[in-house]
């Protein structure tokens, strides 16, 4: 299934969860929030969170800024 | 000692975490500053390089965060950017910044003030970044922000207090504490801002692009303290005509 993440467009594993999508990535659950479709997740839905095909996510950190 | 919403800082330096060439570098000139608040922003993870985490040295026991809404254009955006920094767990405090010129960073007022309302009725404590508009700041401060941030001069322009005139009128008439930031590029710039009775500044570009940051950390947070103390100790008054600093009786041996 094809998702779009950031602005990318990728190629993942039907129905993979959040959680295992950002440990693929090796990031660090705790230093990112997660947007699915318009929706803040909060860090205990990243478990049980599938993606959809056509799901938008935006995956957000801080970083340095004034 | 400062007080903003409850809590109590005791340095007036807030410090900025961009443009540092490097966290190692960012994280001793935090030091040095002896700064107690830091903003950060919000931007998407670099998919191609998703280790490269620059909060990974920030100290979360010992700086409080205060995530901006830099890159907003409009409240809608802004607020947007503000619940995702909660909960990225940010907490509730909020640098609100809306900017819709790239070219000169000059905020927006009304839809400041409107995003100021919205997220106010959220629970954040926001911390408005402002033109020096002395009654936009009483607006603000009506609308529940619980400091206000009037610029010096426009952000990363290192052109110091420009807006002397409306900062001494926000100063005298807000009763929530007033940051000046933006712009602030030399101790001598923020030692004028609190002198003049600010109660604290925000510096960012000035630290971290210096040519070496953790020195120009320890010499803002000296300029900082200067200004403040000199505040407290009453200046002087300003007079046009000059007066003698030497007695002007007893010179009658001369003729």
């Amino acid at each position: 299934m094809k998702i779009l993440c950031n602005g990318e467009t990728l190629e993942l594993a039907a129905g993979i969860r959040v959680a295992d999508y950002l440990s693929q990535l090796g990031l660090d659950a705790s230093s990112v929030v997660v947007e699915c479709d318009g929706k803040i997740l909060t860090r205990e839905e990243y478990g049980s969170h599938a993606l959809q095909d056509g799901s938008v996510l935006e995956l957000i950190r801080f970083v340095g800024g004034g | 000692m400062l007080t903003i919403a409850g809590r109590k800082f005791r340095s007036r330096l807030f410090g900025g975490t961009g443009k540092f060439s490097s966290p190692e570098i960012m994280k001793e000139a935090l030091a040095a500053s002896g700064c107690e608040m830091v903003t950060v922003a919000l931007r998407r993870v670099d998919l191609n390089n998703p280790a490269d985490d620059i909060m990974r040295v920030l100290d979360r026991e010992r700086y409080l965060f205060l995530p901006n809404t830099s890159g907003a254009r409009d409240a809608g955006e802004a607020i947007r950017l503000a619940r995702l920094a909660r909960a990225s767990g940010g907490g509730e405090w909020l640098k609100l910044e809306v900017t819709p010129d790239p070219r000169t960073l000059l905020p927006d007022p009304i839809e400041t003030l409107k995003a100021t309302e919205e997220l106010v009725k959220e629970g954040f404590k926001v911390l408005p970044y402002i033109n020096a508009d002395p009654i936009l700041a009483l607006r603000l401060q009506d609308a529940g922000a619980v400091a206000v941030m009037p610029l010096g001069s426009p952000i990363g322009t290192n052109q110091g207090v420009l807006t002397r005139f409306q900062i001494e009128i926000i100063i005298a008439q807000a009763q929530v504490p007033v940051i000046v930031d933006a712009g602030l590029g030399a101790p001598s710039h923020v030692a004028e801002a609190m002198e003049m009775g600010a109660d604290a500044v925000l510096v960012n570009t000035a630290i971290a692009v210096a040519g070496d940051p953790v020195r120009m950390a320890r010499a803002f947070a000296m300029a900082v303290e200067a200004g403040r103390i000199a505040y407290e100790a009453g200046l002087g008054a300003v007079r046009k005509d000059a007066a003698p600093s030497s007695p002007e009786d007893g010179l009658g041996f001369l003729r």
